[in-house]
C-alpha cells in the first residue's frame, strides 16, 4: 500500500472499524468449559441450572441459551442476529413482532410527520416574529423557557391532552423540532440585510413575491441551520418516545429486545438507529445543498 | 417648477442616551431639474445617505417633504431606483435573474420574450454579457456594481439615486465604471441624485454638487456649478480651467468643515441666507478663499 491510499480517510476508517471489532471479539470470547476440579454433583447441579450441558460424546459445554445473556455478546453473535432480523425484515409474526423494515418504516413515517409539521409552524411562525421585531421580543422570553424543555417531559401531558400514544410520539417529535427552527428563522429574516428588502420594496414586490423571492431565500441559510439542529434534536427525541409509549419502531426494538433479553438484538437495534439517522441525514444534507448560497 | 424639490427638510433621530433627539440635517431645500445630475458631498455621518433614503422613500422625514414630478414622495417606487454602495445583489439569484427581478416589477404586462430581450439589452450596456448565469458572489466588486447599474437603468426610472456606487471597488476599476456611467447616463439623460465621498467622481460626473457641512444638524451651505463642459471623459476633464478651481475649493470646504466649531460657525453665517452658489464662469478670479465667509 502506498502512502497515498494510506492517508485516504477511508482507509484510516477500516483500520479503526477493524481494530474495534477485533478488540470486541477478543474481549467478549469465553473460555469453552473446563470440567477439571469440578465433582460429578456440581457438574450436575450446573446442568440442572441451565449452565452447562452434556453433548452426545458425554463432554460438558457452556449452555448456548444461557451464553445469550451472559456478559456482552460478540460481533459474530451481533451479525448472527442481524443476518436473522434482516432475513425477516418484511414478515410480521405477531402484533409486536414485525419485521425490521416495518419498524424502520414506522419510526421514519412518525420521524417524518412530526419533523415536517413542526418545520412547517416553526418557519411559518419564525417569519413572522423575524420580520416584527416589537413582536419578537414580546414572544422571545417564552422561546427561551420552552426551549431547553426536553421533548420527553411533555409526554405525560400530551398522553393525557390527545389520549392516543401514537399521535403523542409524533407530538414529542414536534416538541423537538419546533424551538430550534423557529429561533434561528426568526434570527435569520430578521437579519436578513436590509439592503434586500428595501430592493423588494422599491421594486414595489407583493407581499407573497417579496416572502418567496427575497425573505425565503434569503434566510434560507440560518433556517436550514436551524432544521439540522431540529432534525438532531427530533432524531434523539423519536427513539425514548417510541421506548415510553410503546409504539412499534426502531427504539422500541431496542427496548422489546432488553426485556427479552437478547442483548445482541439490543446491539442490533442500536447500529439500525444509527443507520437510519445516516440515511435520514445525508438525504437533509441533500436538501440543504439546495437552498444554501453564498454571499 | 423643478423637477424633483427635497422642501424645507429637517431629520430627527432619537439621541443615543435616550433623551431628546439629535438633529441630523436640518432646513434642507434642493430644487433639482429633469436630466441633471446633482451629487451631494459630506463628511461620514453628515446624513447625505439620509437624505438619499428620504428621496427613495425608505425614510421618512421628520419635517418637510419630497416632490417629485409634482407629487409627494410618500414611499419607496418603481420610479425612483436606488444603486446601493454595498451593490444589493440577491446573492441567490443569477445575474440575469436581479435585472429581471426589477424588469419584472417594472413591466409586469410584458412576455417572458420582451423581459429577456429588455435585461439582455441592459447586461450587454453594462459589458456583462456571458455572465448571465454567474451567481453574484463569482462577480468582482466593479462588475458586481455593473449588475447594480444594469438594474437600476432597466426599470427605466425617473429619479437614479446612486449611494456612494463606486466606495466599495478598486481605484483604477472605479474609473472606468464612472466613465461607463457617463456615457449610460449621455444615452438615456435620467435624473440623478448621488451621494459620495469622492471629489473627481463629483466633478466627473455631476452637473452641480451640493456640499454638506459635518452633523449634526448638517445643513447644505454650498452648491457648486460644474462649469466643465460635456462631454467629459477623466483624461479631458484635468485640462479644462475650472476643474482645479472647482476640486480645490471642494477640498478646501471638506477640510474646512472636518472640525465641527468651525462648520457651526460658519453654519450660521449661511443658515440666513441659504445655500450659497458657487459659479466660476461668473468669476474673473478665483483664489481658494471659501466663499461664505465673504
Amino acid at each position: 500500500m502506498g502512502i497515498k491510499s494510506t492517508q485516504h480517510p477511508f482507509f484510516i476508517s477500516v483500520f479503526f472499524l477493524g481494530i474495534f471489532l477485533f478488540a470486541w471479539h477478543v474481549a467478549t470470547i469465553s473460555a469453552p468449559f473446563d470440567p477439571t476440579g469440578k465433582t460429578d454433583e456440581e457438574l450436575m447441579v450446573m446442568e440442572f441450572n441451565g449452565d452447562i450441558m452434556q453433548t452426545d460424546d458425554g463432554q460438558y459445554v457452556w449452555n448456548p441459551e444461557k451464553e445469550k445473556v451472559k456478559g456482552v455478546p460478540g460481533p459474530l453473535t451481533v451479525l448472527e442476529k442481524a443476518w436473522i432480523e434482516l432475513n425477516e425484515a418484511f414478515v410480521i409474526k405477531g402484533t409486536n413482532d414485525h419485521g425490521i423494515a416495518f419498524l424502520v418504516g414506522y419510526t421514519v413515517s412518525r420521524f417524518s410527520a412530526g419533523f415536517l409539521a413542526a418545520s412547517l409552524v416553526a418557519i411559518l411562525v419564525g417569519i413572522v416574529l423575524g420580520l416584527n421585531q416589537m413582536l419578537f421580543r414580546a414572544l422571545n422570553p417564552f422561546i427561551q423557557i420552552l426551549k431547553p424543555i426536553s421533548p420527553l417531559a411533555w409526554m405525560p401531558l400530551l398522553l393525557y391532552t390527545v389520549k392516543d400514544p401514537k399521535w403523542t410520539a409524533v407530538l414529542v417529535v414536534f416538541m423537538a423540532a419546533v424551538w430550534p427552527t423557529l429561533a434561528t428563522t426568526a434570527f435569520g429574516v430578521n437579519s436578513l440585510r436590509k439592503e434586500y428588502l428595501q430592493v423588494a420594496a422599491i421594486l414595489q414586490l407583493s407581499w407573497f413575491k417579496r416572502l418567496y423571492k427575497v425573505i425565503l431565500p434569503g434566510a434560507a441559510p440560518t433556517i436550514v441551520n436551524g432544521l439540522r439542529i431540529s432534525f438532531g434534536s427530533a432524531l434523539v427525541a423519536v427513539v425514548p418516545a417510541e421506548m415510553l409509549l410503546g409504539e412499534l419502531g426502531v427504539g422500541y426494538l431496542s427496548w422489546i429486545e432488553w426485556n427479552n433479553l437478547d442483548i445482541a438484538g439490543v446491539i442490533f437495534a442500536i447500529l439500525v438507529v444509527g443507520t437510519v439517522g445516516v440515511v435520514l441525514d445525508s438525504g437533509f444534507n441533500r436538501l440543504a445543498g439546495l437552498v444554501t448560497y453564498r454571499e | 417648477m423643478s423637477f424633483l424639490a427635497i422642501d424645507h427638510m429637517n431629520k430627527y433621530f432619537p439621541s443615543h442616551s435616550g433623551n431628546g433627539e439629535v438633529c441630523i440635517f436640518e432646513d434642507v431645500t434642493v430644487k433639482i431639474n429633469k436630466g441633471e445630475f446633482v451629487t451631494v458631498i459630506g463628511h461620514s455621518g453628515c446624513g447625505k445617505s439620509t437624505l438619499l433614503n428620504i428621496i427613495a422613500g425608505l425614510e421618512t422625514p421628520t419635517e418637510g417633504g419630497v416632490i417629485l414630478n409634482g407629487q409627494e414622495v410618500t414611499g419607496p417606487g418603481l420610479d425612483r431606483m436606488v444603486v446601493f454602495q454595498s451593490f444589493a445583489l440577491m446573492p441567490w439569484m443569477t445575474v440575469f435573474e436581479n435585472v429581471a427581478l426589477a424588469v419584472r416589477s417594472a413591466y409586469p404586462t410584458w412576455s417572458s420574450q420582451e423581459i429577456k430581450a429588455h435585461v439582455q439589452k441592459y447586461i450587454t450596456l453594462v459589458g456583462l454579457q456571458g455572465a448571465e448565469t454567474k451567481k453574484p458572489t463569482a462577480l468582482s466588486g466593479g462588475m458586481k456594481q455593473r449588475v447594480g447599474l444594469a438594474r437600476a437603468f432597466s426599470i427605466e426610472p425617473k429619479v437614479l439615486l446612486l449611494d456612494e456606487p463606486f466606495a466599495q471597488i478598486d481605484a483604477l476599476t472605479r474609473g472606468v465604471i464612472q466613465e461607463e456611467l457617463v456615457q449610460m447616463w449621455n444615452a438615456t439623460r435620467n435624473t440623478v441624485f448621488m451621494v459620495t465621498h469622492d471629489v473627481d467622481e463629483a466633478i466627473l460626473l455631476s452637473d452641480r454638487i451640493m456640499l454638506m457641512t459635518n452633523g449634526p444638524s448638517a445643513r447644505i451651505a454650498e452648491i457648486v456649478d460644474v462649469t466643465i463642459p460635456r462631454p467629459r471623459s477623466r483624461e479631458t476633464i484635468i485640462e479644462d480651467k475650472h476643474y482645479y478651481k472647482i476640486r480645490n475649493h471642494i477640498i478646501h470646504f471638506l477640510v474646512r468643515h472636518a472640525s465641527h466649531g468651525q462648520a457651526d460657525e460658519s453654519g450660521d453665517d449661511a443658515k440666513r441666507s441659504g445655500p450659497v452658489e458657487i459659479n466660476f464662469r461668473n468669476r474673473a478670479t478665483n483664489t481658494y478663499e471659501p466663499a461664505v465667509t465673504h
